[in-house]
C-alpha cells in the first residue's frame, strides 16, 4: 500500500503534475526519513527526460559513399543517422519488444495477409501528411527488378501490397511469416514521402540541416514530432571519427558527448576517466568461423565435430574480447533473441572428443584457416589461439593471413577458401538470422550447408516455424533448429561480442537500453537526454 | 624569349606529359585492386544481382581501355566525372560530381596547409639564418636538437603529445578539428590550431637545416671574405650577401614541404578528424570510388608540378646569371 502510494507520487513528480515540495510532503507523510525522500526525489528527477542541448556523437563509421537513401544504408553511421530523421512501420523498443511506430497496430489472421493500420496525422518534415501512398512508395523503393536496395532480399516474400484507404496498408506474402512485423522494422525500410526517397525527408524527431558524407550530419529537433517522450536534444551533430584514439580523446576532452566502439585494448585506462560511463550490452552480434561443406575436408561431419570440440571458447572471450562478450554454442541465436535455446549444454574444449572425431574422419595433414582483421578485430589472434588448442588434440591447423582488402569478395563465402573468419551483426529474429545465413536459399549461406540430412530437416523446420503463430510451438521448433546448426552445421560460433560504447556522465538514459544494435538500438539520439 | 617565360612554358609542357603518365598509372593501379565498388558499398549485403545492377549502371561492365578513354577525354575538358556514391537505379540519382566532393575538402586542406606554412616557413627561415649566424653556439645546437627531435618522431606521436598537453591536461585547443563549410574564420583557425602546429613541428627542421646549410656553404666563398674585409657586420654579410645566392636551394626545399602539406597529411587528418582531401582519397580507395581517386591523384600531381615550377622560377629570378644569360 505504502509502496504503491510512493510509486504514484513518483510518477506524478516525473510527469510534472506535482512539484518537488509537494512530493516531499506526501512521501514524508508515509513515514519515510528526509534523506530517503530526498534521494527518491533526485532519482525521479534524474529519470525525467529534460529537453535541450547540443548532442555530439562520435561514430566509428561513415564514408563518402554514404547517402540519405536508406536503401544503401550499410554502416553504423547511416544507421544512427537514418533513425534520427526517419521512422518505420514498427520499431524494436528498448526492452527488446516489437511495438508499432508509424503503424499504430498490425494484425494477421493466418500469417500470410498482414494489415498495418497507420498512425493518423503524422507529418513529414516538408509538411506533407503521411498516408498509405507514401508507405507503398517507400516499400516499392526496395522491391522490384532494378532496385539496388540492400533490403531487396528481405522483401522478396512480399507478393503484393496495396492501400486500403488512406490509413491502412495490406501486405500479401508468398507464404505465412509470423515475423513479418519484425522485418518491416529493418533500418533500410524507412518511410519517406512518395516521390522523394533520397533527400532525407522523413517523419523522425530530427530534421536534417546538413549532411556531408563521411564527415558529419547536423540535425535540429523536429518541433512537430508525433512520438511522445522522445527526441529531447535541441540540436544534434553526428561526427564520423573512424580512428578509435581520436574518438576516445574527443570524449575525454569533452569535444563529443557519446561514442560507439570503445577500443578494448585501452578500455582499462579509458575507464579511469571520472567523466565518462562505459556501457556494455550483449546483443546479437557474433564472430564465426564458417567451414564450407562444399570444400573438402569440411564435408565430413566428424571433422567438423572435431574442430568444434577443439576450441577454448572462454579463452577466446578473455583474450580476444578482453572479457567483453559471451561464449557461443555454434549457432547464431543469442541470449538477446526471444527463442534462445537455453537447454542445450554448452560445448566446451574436449581434447579426447576432438581426437576421437578427428580419427574417425580419417583426415590427415594441415587444415588451412584463413583469417584477417577485416573479419573482426583480433581475428588473426583468434585463429592462432584455435590452432594452438587444436594442436593439443593432435589436429594441425595452418593459419593463413589474408589481405584486408577485398576480404569479403575473395575469401569469405567463396569456395576458394574452405574455412575463414567472419562476423555477423545478428538479426532481431531467429527466422531472419536463419534465412540470412543458414537456409539453403540464401546467397550468404557461408557454410554451404545444403545437402545434408540435418540441413534438409533444418530448412523444413524453419519454414514450419515461420508460419507458426503459436508461441510455444515456435519455441520448440527454433530450439531444434539451433541444435541442428550446432551439431551438423558448418559454423563454429565461439563468441558473441558485446557492444561497448561510452558516453559523458552528463548523458542520461532510461533503465532499459536496447541490445538489438550498438548505441541503444542505434536510437540513442531520440532516446537519450542531458541530465 | 625571356628565360623565365621559357622555363615556365617548358615546365608546363613537361608537367602535362607527367600528368598523362600519372593518369595511366593511377587508372591501371585502380584496375589491379581486388573487389569493386558494388561489392564495397553493399558490403556483406551484396548479392550477385544487386552488384550486377550497380556495375551495369556505372558502366563498369565495359573494357578498361574504353573507360580510360572516356575518362581522360572528359578530364581534358575539365570534367572529373561523377562519384560512384549515391547512385541509385530506382530513385533519384543523388551521386555527386567529383568536383563538388573534392572542392570543399581541397579548400580545407589548402586552409590547413596555408596556416601551417605561414607559421613554419618564416620560423624555419629565421631559425636557419640565425643558426647560420651563430653557428656552433649553444643556441645553434639547441635549435638543431629540438627540430631534429620533432622531425624524428612520427607525425601521430607529435600529434598525440600536443593533444595531451594542449587539449587534455591544459584544455586550450580542441582535439577535434572537424570544421565544415559554415565554420567562421576565427573558429576555423582555432580548431585547426593543433593540426597546424603538428605539421609545423614536422616540416620545420627540413627547411631550417637547408637554409642553414645553404648559407654556411656560401660563407666560405671568396666574395663573402671580401664583404667581411670591407667591414660588413655578420648579419649584413648573411642577409645582404649570402642569402640572395642561397634562395634557389631554399625555395626548392620549401616547395617540397608545401607540396607535402597538401598531399601527405592523411595521418594528421585522421588523428584530428580534419575533413581534408587525404582522408577523402583514402576513403575513396577503400570503397573503390574510382573517379574520386583519380580526381584526387590528378590534383596531387598538379600540386607537385606547380610548386616545383614556382621553386624554379624563384631560383631563376634570384640568380642574375640565370635571369640574364649571355
Amino acid at each position: 500500500m505504502k509502496d504503491k502510494f510512493i510509486d504514484l507520487q513518483t510518477r506524478k513528480l516525473m510527469t510534472g503534475s506535482i512539484d518537488r515540495r509537494k512530493f516531499m510532503m506526501s512521501v514524508l507523510a508515509t513515514g519515510l526519513t528526509v534523506p530517503a525522500a530526498l534521494s527518491l526525489a533526485n532519482r525521479a528527477e534524474a529519470a525525467t527526460p529534460k529537453s535541450g542541448g547540443l548532442f555530439r556523437m562520435g561514430i566509428a563509421h561513415g564514408s563518402t559513399t554514404d547517402t540519405l537513401d536508406s536503401g544503401t544504408s550499410e554502416n553504423h553511421f547511416t544507421l544512427v543517422n537514418g533513425y534520427t530523421f526517419g521512422n518505420h512501420l514498427t520499431e524494436v523498443g528498448n526492452d527488446g519488444q516489437l511495438v508499432g511506430e508509424l503503424a499504430e497496430s498490425y494484425e494477421s489472421a493466418d500469417g500470410q495477409t498482414w494489415v498495418f493500420n497507420l498512425r493518423q496525422g503524422v507529418e513529414f518534415h516538408n509538411g506533407k501528411t503521411m498516408t498509405s501512398e507514401d508507405v507503398l512508395a517507400s516499400f516499392n523503393h526496395h522491391m522490384g527488378e532494378d532496385s539496388t536496395s540492400a533490403a531487396k532480399g528481405l522483401l522478396t516474400a512480399v507478393k503484393s501490397l496495396k492501400a486500403d484507404g488512406k490509413n491502412r496498408v495490406v501486405f500479401e506474402l508468398e507464404s505465412p511469416n509470423a515475423d513479418f512485423p519484425f522485418i518491416v522494422s529493418d533500418y533500410h525500410i524507412s518511410i519517406r514521402p512518395a516521390g522523394d526517397m533520397t533527400s532525407g525527408i522523413g517523419t523522425g524527431g530530427y530534421i536534417v540541416q546538413s549532411f556531408e558524407p563521411g564527415v558529419k550530419s547536423v540535425l535540429k529537433r523536429n518541433p512537430n514530432y508525433w512520438k511522445e517522450g522522445r527526441a529531447h536534444f535541441d540540436e544534434v551533430e553526428l561526427i564520423s571519427i573512424i580512428d578509435p584514439t581520436a574518438r576516445q580523446t574527443a570524449l575525454m576532452n569533452g569535444d563529443i558527448d557519446a561514442m560507439d566502439r570503445v577500443d578494448l585494448k585501452t578500455i582499462n585506462l579509458f575507464k579511469r576517466n571520472p567523466n565518462i560511463n562505459i556501457m556494455e550490452k550483449t546483443g546479437t552480434a557474433h564472430y564465426t568461423f564458417p567451414m564450407r561443406l562444399s570444400v573438402d575436408p569440411f564435408d565430413n561431419y566428424d571433422l567438423r565435430m572435431a574442430l568444434k570440440h577443439s576450441i577454448k571458447r572462454q579463452e577466446l572471450v578473455d583474450k580476444v574480447l578482453l572479457g567483453y562478450g559471451a561464449v557461443g554454442n555454434d549457432h547464431p541465436i543469442s541470449t538477446a533473441n526471444r527463442y534462445h535455446n537455453s537447454d542445450m549444454p554448452q560445448r566446451e574444449f574436449d581434447a579426447d572428443k576432438a581426437a576421437f572425431h578427428y580419427k574417425k574422419s580419417g583426415h590427415s595433414g594441415k587444415i588451412p584457416l584463413s583469417a584477417s582483421d577485416a573479419a573482426f578485430a583480433g581475428a588473426v589472434d583468434a585463429a592462432q589461439l584455435i590452432a594452438n588448442s587444436a594442436a593439443e588434440a593432435g589436429i594441425e591447423i595452418e593459419v593463413v593471413r589474408e589481405p584486408k582488402d577485398g576480404y569479403w569478395s575473395n575469401v569469405w563465402n567463396n569456395d576458394a577458401k574452405g574455412w575463414c573468419a567472419c562476423y555477423w551483426g545478428g538479426r532481431p529474429t531467429e527466422d531472419w538470422m536463419f534465412s540470412a545465413a543458414y537456409t539453403n536459399d540464401t546467397e550468404w549461406n557461408d557454410t554451404a550447408w545444403k545437402g545434408t540430412d540435418g540441413s534438409k530437416k533444418f530448412n523444413a523446420l524453419v519454414k514450419a516455424a515461420r508460419a507458426e503463430l503459436d508461441d510455444s510451438k515456435r519455441r520448440e521448433l527454433y530450439y531444434e533448429c539451433q541444435s541442428l546448426i550446432s551439431d551438423d552445421g558448418g559454423a563454429i560460433v565461439p563468441l558473441f561480442n558485446s557492444y561497448v560504447s561510452a558516453n559523458s556522465k552528463a548523458i542520461a538514459t532510461e533503465d532499459n537500453v536496447a541490445a538489438n544494435w550498438d548505441s541503444d538500438g542505434a536510437k540513442c539520439v531520440e532516446r537519450w537526454w542531458f541530465a | 624569349m625571356h628565360p623565365v617565360l621559357k622555363t615556365v612554358l617548358g615546365r608546363l609542357a613537361m608537367g602535362f606529359v607527367t600528368l598523362f603518365v600519372v593518369s595511366i598509372i593511377i587508372f591501371s593501379s585502380m584496375e589491379l585492386l581486388p573487389g569493386d565498388f558494388g561489392q564495397a558499398v553493399l558490403g556483406q549485403a551484396a548479392t550477385e544481382e544487386t552488384v550486377a545492377a550497380f556495375r551495369r549502371e556505372l558502366g563498369l561492365d565495359q573494357p578498361a581501355i574504353v573507360r580510360y578513354g572516356q575518362w581522360i577525354a572528359a578530364a581534358l575538358q575539365g570534367d572529373l566525372g561523377t562519384s560512384f556514391s549515391g547512385r541509385n537505379a530506382s530513385g533519384v540519382d543523388r551521386s555527386r560530381e567529383v568536383i563538388d566532393l573534392v572542392a570543399p575538402r581541397l579548400q580545407n586542406t589548402l586552409f590547413l596547409a596555408s596556416v601551417a606554412a605561414l607559421i613554419a616557413v618564416p620560423l624555419a627561415l629565421i631559425l636557419g639564418i640565425t643558426t647560420a649566424l651563430y653557428r656552433n653556439s649553444f643556441f645553434d645546437r639547441s635549435v638543431n636538437m629540438a627540430t631534429l627531435t620533432t622531425i624524428s618522431f612520427p607525425e601521430f606521436f607529435v600529434a598525440y603529445i600536443l593533444i595531451l598537453f594542449l587539449s587534455s591536461l591544459y584544455p586550450i585547443f580542441p582535439s577535434l578539428a572537424n570544421v565544415d563549410a559554415d565554420t567562421q574564420f576565427g573558429e576555423r583557425l582555432f580548431r585547426a590550431a593543433l593540426p597546424a602546429l603538428t605539421l609545423t613541428l614536422v616540416i620545420v627542421a627540413h627547411m631550417m637545416r637547408m637554409t642553414r646549410a645553404a648559407i654556411i656553404n656560401l660563407l666560405a666563398s671568396p666574395y663573402i671574405q671580401m664583404a667581411r674585409l670591407s667591414g660588413a657586420s655578420p648579419s649584413e654579410v648573411i642577409l645582404k650577401h649570402a642569402l640572395p645566392n642561397a634562395w634557389a636551394p631554399i625555395a626548392t626545399v620549401i616547395a617540397f614541404n608545401l607540396a607535402y602539406l597538401v598531399v601527405g597529411v592523411v595521418v594528421v587528418e585522421v588523428v584530428f578528424v580534419y575533413p581534408g582531401i587525404g582522408q577523402l582519397m583514402v576513403d575513396a580507395v577503400a570503397s573503390r570510388d574510382i573517379p574520386v581517386v583519380q580526381g584526387c591523384a590528378l590534383i596531387f600531381a598538379i600540386t607537385y608540378i606547380l610548386l616545383n615550377l614556382l621553386a624554379d622560377i624563384i631560383g631563376i629570378v634570384t640568380n642574375p646569371r640565370l635571369l640574364h644569360p649571355k
